[in-house]
């Protein structure tokens, strides 16, 4: 479906031609062409490793390209080649980027962020001024308000973005790049973010919006560029596309949606009651905590990254203790504070940095596989290993749980992300837990990958395993729950069914609006 | 031209790469060699030729590397685990200490149970030392880095108050040395009027325990993940204190015995020159080695060879010794370069 899209050579801001970038035998970028006209937002689809990023970088002087050439419209609109390779010529030529992780220094103001390295260092304070005069007219003109002043540490992850878009634009940027815009925001805030930028485009700024999020790709762009393996596999106005043709195209192979049947919970598995987890740095992390999780349930946690989701992680892995409240694991007090304790009562702990607490990347993948299991006697006989049955069991593992690897003996740092996760998931579910804390288990993962973490959590609820899910992904939250709550500030709200619950609705319990409030606003 | 890491390591590389670090750091070291107009393939030669070119030499090279394998092995498992054990100094003195003190005199019984006695004193001695370290590491978060560098001179220090008050041997004109070990607690010579004794045949035993410990069972399992990601072993259930707190008790222990060994294997009583820096030494050979225990064995005859050879050298043609200070400390770089030579292939593009 590559429906050329023929443009007046003098509407275009951006003409990339054949561009190549190897990183040793992989292919990175093959033989790409884009065109980007003037006020159009373009967006740039694909799953993680298909080549978004690459191309970008190059764009923005991060990378030289192999092979290819590049174009950018000057200010007067003529096209002029690119000089790549730092990305100062890439500032100069109107090209401005907004990384997935802002670039900016906290404890100076959103002023000084802005002007940051456009400063004359002499006589800075007229600058100054000149600067306050131009912001002010772009921030009416976008309609994005942010208090210069402040301090860019008190503000919000939105209003940060912002700032970045705006550090953009005060550069005069003619071209925007967003690097997965969307990853930190709340539904509210991607609205608002999107009413922006439609409205730079019709005041001509043309937009490259990368991400993988279809949903989004399907509201915002004009046109969308569907990246895999490198090589442009789509080009078309969005208009004429939906979700699942694209979802197919940049999956290459159709992908099996994914369907929760309803089931009747069993037994509690976890419960809750009042439960206060004091918060590090004297901030309380964990406030009145009530939640029960039955078998053959799915409870999905939402919220803003950072509102008590990881206190009640480290509480359930055993990282952390609570200091009252009632925790009953099966019916019975939980011993809290020792991760071993919650592995041998027989709760999956999946973690929220599979690199940082998941895995031990110089050892092989067997050993990952033992992490949890070293001593139990079917893996070790009187302190000394038993390597046959733990590289036998890691086969089974790895056969069962499809992890993509040359073999047992592999060392695990060079998984890619997803087979990484699939690797913890099959140590934590082999061992059929009664309770999984599965914290962001799909963050990061190609779509393939993310539906088969959901079947594998549909079917240890199944087979009777009670799960706590916590996402930053409401997508996620309302294909694979039974019951959601909500985060805000150390406090969870009750569990609502996720047939009563919106997106729209968690958008605002998110943002701190009452469930009563929230619940009158989707009505 | 550009580094991409390896899938695996193919084994002649693992076998080659240290081999070549070595030809590598003996013409990097013929450099300074040539400014000073040192007629440079003969002073190599010498030093072969002093390390093991007779029999004398070989047993002389056996006997320096005897504690070199201990204070190795000490490092190693220390840094496998990323306890930064600095101070092997202090426990091999610690360990000579504990051995004279009762080897001296103090307590007489048949050699069959003086000789493990001593040994197992000596360890002990060495494994209380770095206890002090370690329990500041894991429970005040003091950085062992400095509190076992610093602990090697109080310990010194306080060698030195015993050798020169209540330990000063009555009969030893006023040297500052102990009483003699007694001949029960003097580990057997291996060969005769020759100075390799059985410290030798327990330090080689101790290396292939010490890689079985580390490779083989749940408690070198534990000692690997620790070291390379803390986060996860804790999270995985593992007892991380636990875990360092042994690993801080073995590695003192091994440095213990590297003293045992000089004391009542090699010199017979203590002085404060009983080491010429095996502490400092067994961390070299340890980096050499890559931590691996058995290697440690091969390298800690690497740098005796170097050590022996070089005085040879020196006493044929005036070369001063600190050569071999030059050879080890070239090695030591060049073996790292090596180390990313096998994880990493060059591309040239």
């Amino acid at each position: 479906m590559n429906e050329s899209v023929n443009r007046e050579p003098e509407d275009l801001v951006l003409r990339l031609r054949g561009i190549t970038k190897r990183f040793g035998d992989l292919v990175a970028n093959d033989a790409i062409d884009l065109d980007l006209a003037r006020g159009e937002i373009l967006a740039l689809l694909g799953e993680n490793g298909a080549g978004k990023t690459t191309l970008m970088n190059i764009l923005f002087g991060h990378y030289v390209a192999d092979a290819g050439e590049a174009h950018v419209a000057d200010a007067a609109g003529a096209l002029t080649p690119l000089r790549s390779g730092s990305p100062n010529t890439s500032l100069l030529a109107g090209i401005g980027m907004v990384h997935q992780h802002f670039t900016l220094a906290e404890n100076l103001s959103a002023l000084d962020n802005i002007t940051l390295g456009t400063d004359s260092l002499f006589r800075p304070w007229q600058r100054q001024r000149s600067a306050r005069h131009k912001l002010a007219t772009l921030m009416d003109r976008s309609g994005m308000q942010v208090d210069l002043d402040a301090a860019v540490v008190t503000l919000s992850v939105g209003e940060r973005q912002r700032i970045e878009i705006l550090k953009a634009l005060f550069r005069d940027a003619r071209i925007l790049i967003l690097d997965e815009p969307t990853a930190v925001l709340t539904p509210q805030e991607s609205e608002s973010l999107f009413a922006t930028l439609r409205r730079l485009a019709s005041d001509g700024l043309s937009v490259v919006f990368i991400s993988h999020k279809l949903a989004e790709v399907l509201a915002i762009s004009d046109r969308v560029m569907v990246l895999r393996g490198g090589r442009v596999v789509a080009n078309t106005p969005t208009a004429g596309t939906d979700g699942p043709r694209l979802a197919e195209i940049m999956v290459g192979r159709p992908i099996p949606p994914t369907v929760r049947q309803p089931m009747a919970p069993g037994e509690i598995v976890l419960d809750l009651a009042e439960v206060h987890v004091p918060g590090e740095h004297n901030r309380l992390a964990l406030t009145d905590t009530n939640l029960q999780v039955r078998r053959h349930e799915i409870i999905g946690i939402a919220g803003v990254s950072g509102n008590g989701q990881a206190a009640l992680s480290n509480l359930i892995c055993g990282l952390a203790t609570h200091d009252h409240g009632r925790f009953e694991l099966f019916g019975r007090a939980a011993i809290v504070g020792s991760p071993a304790r919650m592995i041998s009562a027989g709760i999956g702990r999946i973690p929220e940095d599979r690199l940082h607490d998941g895995i031990v990347g110089s050892m092989t993948v067997w050993e990952n596989l033992l992490l949890e299991d070293y001593n139990q006697a079917q893996f070790a006989t009187a302190r000394f290993m038993r390597r046959g049955a733990a590289r036998a069991n890691a086969r089974q593992v790895i056969d069962a749980f499809d992890v993509r690897c040359p073999g047992p003996e592999a060392p695990t740092r060079l998984l890619s992300g997803g087979n990484i996760q699939k690797l913890i998931l099959g140590r934590v579910l082999s061992r059929q837990p009664d309770l999984i804390l599965a914290n962001q288990p799909t963050r990061g993962l190609d779509i393939g990958a993310v539906t088969y973490v959901h079947q594998l959590l549909l079917a240890a609820r199944g087979d009777g395993a009670g799960i706590i899910l916590i996402s930053e992904d409401l997508d996620e939250l309302l294909t694979v729950s039974d019951r959601i709550a909500v985060f805000y500030r150390g406090r969870l709200s009750p569990t609502m069914a996720t047939e009563d619950v919106t997106i729209r609705r968690l958008g605002l319990m998110m943002a701190g609006q009452s469930v009563e409030g929230a619940a009158a606003n989707a009505a | 031209m550009r580094l991409e890491p390896r899938n695996d390591v193919p084994v002649y590389l693992t076998i080659l790469a240290p081999a070549g670090a070595v030809v590598l750091a003996l013409a990097l070291t013929a450099i300074p060699l040539l400014w000073a107009d040192v007629p440079v393939a003969q002073a190599y030669a010498l030093i072969f030729e002093g390390a093991l070119g007779s029999r004398f030499a070989l047993t002389e090279t056996l006997a320096r590397a005897t504690p070199l394998i201990f204070t190795g092995l000490a490092a190693a498992v220390a840094f496998r685990a990323r306890l930064w054990n600095i101070g092997a100094e202090g426990q091999l003195y610690a360990g000579a200490l504990a051995a004279v003190a009762l080897g001296s005199g103090a307590f007489v019984a048949p050699a069959a149970v003086m000789v493990p006695m001593i040994v197992i004193v000596g360890a002990v001695a060495g494994a209380l030392l770095m206890l002090i370290p370690t329990l500041l590491k894991l429970r005040l978060g003091v950085d062992e880095v400095v509190t076992t560098l610093l602990l090697n001179f109080v310990v010194l220090l306080f060698v030195s108050m015993m050798i020169e008050g209540p330990m000063k041997d009555p009969m030893g004109m006023g040297w500052p040395q102990t009483a003699p070990m007694i001949d029960q607690a003097t580990l057997p010579k291996l060969i005769d009027r020759t100075r390799v004794h059985a410290g030798l045949i327990l330090a080689v035993v101790a290396a292939v325990v010490v890689w079985v410990l580390v490779n083989r069972t749940t408690w070198g399992f534990e000692m690997r993940a620790v070291g390379a990601n803390p986060a996860a072993a804790r999270f995985a259930g593992m007892p991380v204190a636990r875990v360092m707190l042994r690993v801080g008790l073995i590695s003192g222990a091994l440095a213990g015995l590297a003293g045992v060994g000089e004391v009542a294997g090699l010199k017979g009583y203590l002085t404060l020159d009983l080491s010429p820096g095996f502490g400092y030494s067994g961390i070299v050979v340890a980096m050499l080695a890559q931590l691996n225990a058995l290697a440690v064995v091969v390298s800690a005859l690497f740098v005796a060879v170097v050590f022996v050879g070089a005085d040879f050298m020196s006493r044929s043609i005036g070369v001063s010794n600190y050569l071999a200070n030059l050879i080890v400390a070239t090695s030591l770089l060049t073996m790292l370069a090596a180390s990313l030579a096998t994880r990493y292939r060059l591309r040239l593009r």
